[in-house]
């Protein structure tokens, strides 16, 4: 594999041909057709701008790919799927190929989605490539965020793209729940009966917004309609913009890369993306679409048919949003009840807005960290060398928090199968998980942060002593020592090279003060960096370790 | 007047009385005749095997339910839950239970099918109440898509739209639907065991059970057009089975793609 650094730019010579006849007639034809081209559109110049960008070599750099090649995937399976979805609530006679459905009301939406599952060729597989992509997308987009936020790759100059990638996030959840509700089945009835439930426990708007959304009182003949103009217009629209934003940010910031020797913050070292990195993204392409055409060839998502047409009356048992919703689904399974007083003849009820205003806080936590972080740190350099979690303990300990906040959300909402499936009572369950809820963020950030700073310790006494080789020798007077391996200065490379914070002084202004925030600042800075461990210096290695 | 005195003689002053007599046992017996359609076989074992029966009870059930089935502290009485009640609690070997708990558990059939049959036999011949249903009820034979609808509204919000069963409160829950006998499934809607609401013969109808039973076996018997269900959990197994078989896949093919060639 070649690896070129960014300022380098001559291309890697072609290997000589043993046919110069049939090279040279090939070639004049390329020739002819990129000249053509060129002249007319002034090509060249972006080819040479965008092929010579270097992508380097990491598999936690491929996931953001994978979220990008599985929407691709859903913009495919979507477009078909429109050929046949009809996105009306008018009542029709089931007639298709579904036996326990036969002669059964439903809305069009719901009929036309059967015969795209039992009468069109092809329907129902590629409706579930369709849904599995969806789950896929998220799920990606999920992991590519942990990876941008424990290896801080969200730091200056990359807060905007960090907040674009998060905006797109929310999206991808819009275009998930609005895709969840299309079929008009009983699963995503109920569903949309939760969200509608949601919006009506909003003191003072929420029957006002409830009845504007769904074009009078629940469910209405309008919201499949509107959720199918949102769902394959406006917000795929807005996705496909911001993701362009997006990868023209990740071009422009070039991409960052682990520390290593060679490897600094004014170079990128890997792939150029012409041919290497178009060639190994364009396979990557073709099996992430292969993992997901296996997943829906062979397991059924959705089965729509089982849950029948939407009726308000029936509600089933395990009825779940898809795991993206989950979250959400949590809290108001993990809220207490009777959180509601009467006055002026009304109930004030806030079983619903207090969970609402959580995850608002949480969604809202999580888009501007980047600039919180770098208000506690002051830190106002441009970093474009990845950070080793360990090397940011509060960082990584505050993660870890959230993503357990997150989990015990989201395990939550399917708090009555972990009840039937561990044989526990559903009470038990969600009790533990009100108490996860709050001591799982402590607890994990207490042991993150100590785990992060031992790892630390354990890099420093590394890099100063080498590591244990097992060797074990007995001294002519008896004792006992085991042989210490130096480590090669490669390896060093990574244990030692990495940013040194301190606490932030408190420093009086122009006026000679110190003000509240200058010291709430500080405070949040000690919080930060008052536990840390400093990186071995040269000299120190020079010395050999020997304090 | 004289008519009208005439009019009176010719009916007894107690004319009306019996009149109405007359029309409340007609109406009250049809109804009774017609509503006892089900618990008219309870008569129809032999004295030899209730006989046998009521040896079985006493060493196997008297000891919670009482000897004459009157009920203790630790069981309830079981005058009146019929031979179906029994077919169905010691057929699906819930009955004996292993212990105390939130509910009895399903398990391996404690009785051979004759000694269930003589243990129903008894508990029916004390006192009347459903019997095992027919035959013609349990073929599968029915209307699958109403069976579907009824199902859909008297028995998803407990058991799940595919029967894959769900929680209840303190631990108690509505088993899986699935590889349960007709019988039983018959049996446990017209005797509500455990925490499963009665649904009489007024509320759906033999016919519709046959139909919930003809839409159960037809999901039982038929595999999901779309592949492997995943235990027809819905949403969750989904979420699950993305994150760990999905995208780990995916990410173990990252690792393979970019690892260095040794």
């Amino acid at each position: 594999m070649s690896t070129v650094t960014t300022p380098e730019t001559a291309p890697a010579p072609a290997p000589a041909q043993s046919s110069s006849s049939q090279r040279s007639s090939t070639s004049r034809f390329t020739e002819a057709a990129a000249n053509y081209i060129d002249e007319r559109t002034s090509i060249s110049g972006v080819v040479k701008e965008f092929g010579r960008k270097i992508f380097p070599d990491h598999w936690s750099f491929m996931l953001g790919e994978v979220a990008l090649y599985s929407f691709v995937v859903i913009l495919l399976t979507g477009t078909f799927l429109t050929f046949f979805f009809q996105a009306s609530m008018a009542e029709v006679v089931y007639n298709g190929s579904y036996v326990p459905l036969k002669g059964v009301e439903m809305s069009t939406a719901m009929s036309s989605t059967l015969n795209i599952s039992f009468d069109v060729r092809g329907g129902l597989l590629i409706r579930q490539i369709h849904h599995w992509a969806a789950l896929t997308f998220i799920a990606a987009i999920g992991i590519h965020m942990l990876r941008i936020y424990f290896t801080g790759a969200f730091r200056k100059p990359r807060e905007l793209n960090w907040v674009i990638g998060f905006i797109l996030f929310i999206l991808a959840l819009a275009e998930g729940f609005t895709g969840y509700s299309l079929p008009d089945d009983l699963l995503s009835g109920n569903g949309l009966r939760i969200i509608d439930g949601l919006i009506k426990g909003l003191p003072v708007v929420g029957t006002w917004i409830s009845f504007l959304l769904f074009g009078g009182e629940f469910p209405g003949t309008d919201i499949v309609g509107r959720l199918y103009s949102l769902h394959i217009l406006l917000l795929p629209a807005i996705l496909a913009v911001m993701l362009a934003l997006h990868l023209v940010f990740v071009v422009v910031h070039k991409h960052t890369q682990w520390s290593g020797p060679g490897q600094t913050k004014d170079n990128v070292v890997g792939s150029p993306i012409l041919p290497m990195f178009a060639a190994k993204a364009g396979g990557f392409f073709f099996i992430v679409f292969g993992v997901i055409a296996l997943m829906g060839t062979f397991f059924t998502i959705n089965p729509i048919w089982n849950y029948g047409p939407y009726d308000p009356s029936p509600v089933s048992a395990g009825t779940q949003p898809d795991w993206y919703i989950g979250f959400a689904d949590g809290a108001l399974r993990l809220i207490p009840p009777g959180l509601e007083f009467e006055l002026w003849d009304r109930t004030w009820s806030f079983n619903i807005i207090i969970p609402v205003l959580i995850l608002t806080g949480l969604i809202v936590a999580v888009l501007v960290y980047p600039f919180i972080e770098a208000w506690i740190t002051g830190d106002k350099r441009e970093h474009h060398l990845l950070d080793r979690p360990r090397n940011a303990p509060t960082r990584t300990a505050i993660g870890v928090a959230g993503v357990l906040f997150y989990a015990a959300l989201w395990g939550a909402a399917s708090s009555d199968l972990i009840a039937t499936h561990f044989q526990l009572s559903i009470e038990g369950v969600i009790h533990v998980n009100q108490a996860l809820l709050i001591l799982g963020p402590i607890i994990g950030y207490l042991v993150t942060k100590r785990v992060c700073l031992a790892l630390q310790k354990k890099d420093r006494e590394i890099a100063l002593h080498g590591f244990e080789s097992g060797r074990i020798v007995r001294l002519p007077g008896g004792e006992y020592i085991e042989v210490h391996q130096p480590v090669d200065e490669y390896e060093r490379w990574k244990l030692v090279d990495y940013n040194d914070y301190q606490p932030l002084m408190i420093r009086p202004n122009a006026q000679g003060k110190i003000t509240t925030v200058q010291r709430f600042r500080a405070g949040m800075s000690r919080w930060f960096f008052e536990d840390r461990i400093a990186p071995v210096s040269p000299k120190e290695i020079e010395r050999g370790g020997h304090h | 007047m004289a008519r009208k005195g005439s009019t009176a003689n010719r009916r007894h002053p107690l004319a009306t009385v019996a009149l109405i007599a007359i029309g409340l046992m007609f109406t009250g017996g049809g109804y009774a005749l017609f509503s006892s359609t089900a618990t008219a076989e309870t008569s129809t074992a032999s004295q030899t095997t209730i006989d046998e029966g009521k040896k079985l009870f006493a060493a196997n059930c008297a000891s919670c339910h009482g000897l004459d089935l009157q009920g203790t502290g630790a069981g309830p009485s079981l005058l009146g839950v019929g031979a179906a009640s029994v077919d169905f609690q010691v057929g699906t070997g819930r009955m004996p239970m292993a212990m105390q708990g939130p509910q009895a558990m399903e398990k391996a059939p404690q009785f051979t099918a004759e000694d269930t049959e003589a243990l129903a036999a008894y508990v029916a011949s004390l006192s009347p109440g459903p019997a095992v249903p027919d035959e013609s009820l349990l073929d599968g034979e029915g209307d699958a898509s109403n069976g579907a609808e009824l199902f859909r509204i008297n028995c998803a919000m407990c058991h799940n739209v595919a029967g894959a069963g769900g929680a209840l409160t303190e631990g108690k829950f509505a088993p899986a639907l699935t590889g349960v006998a007709a019988v039983h499934i018959y049996e446990a809607m017209v005797t509500g065991p455990q925490n499963m609401p009665v649904f009489n013969d007024k509320n759906l109808s033999p016919e519709d059970k046959r139909d919930v039973i003809t839409y159960l076996k037809y999901i039982e018997k038929n595999p999901s057009p779309g592949g492997y269900e995943l235990g027809s959990l819905g949403p969750v197994a989904e979420g699950l089975f993305v994150w760990i078989f999905g995208l780990g896949a995916i990410v173990a093919l990252t690792v393979w793609l970019t690892a260095k060639s040794n």
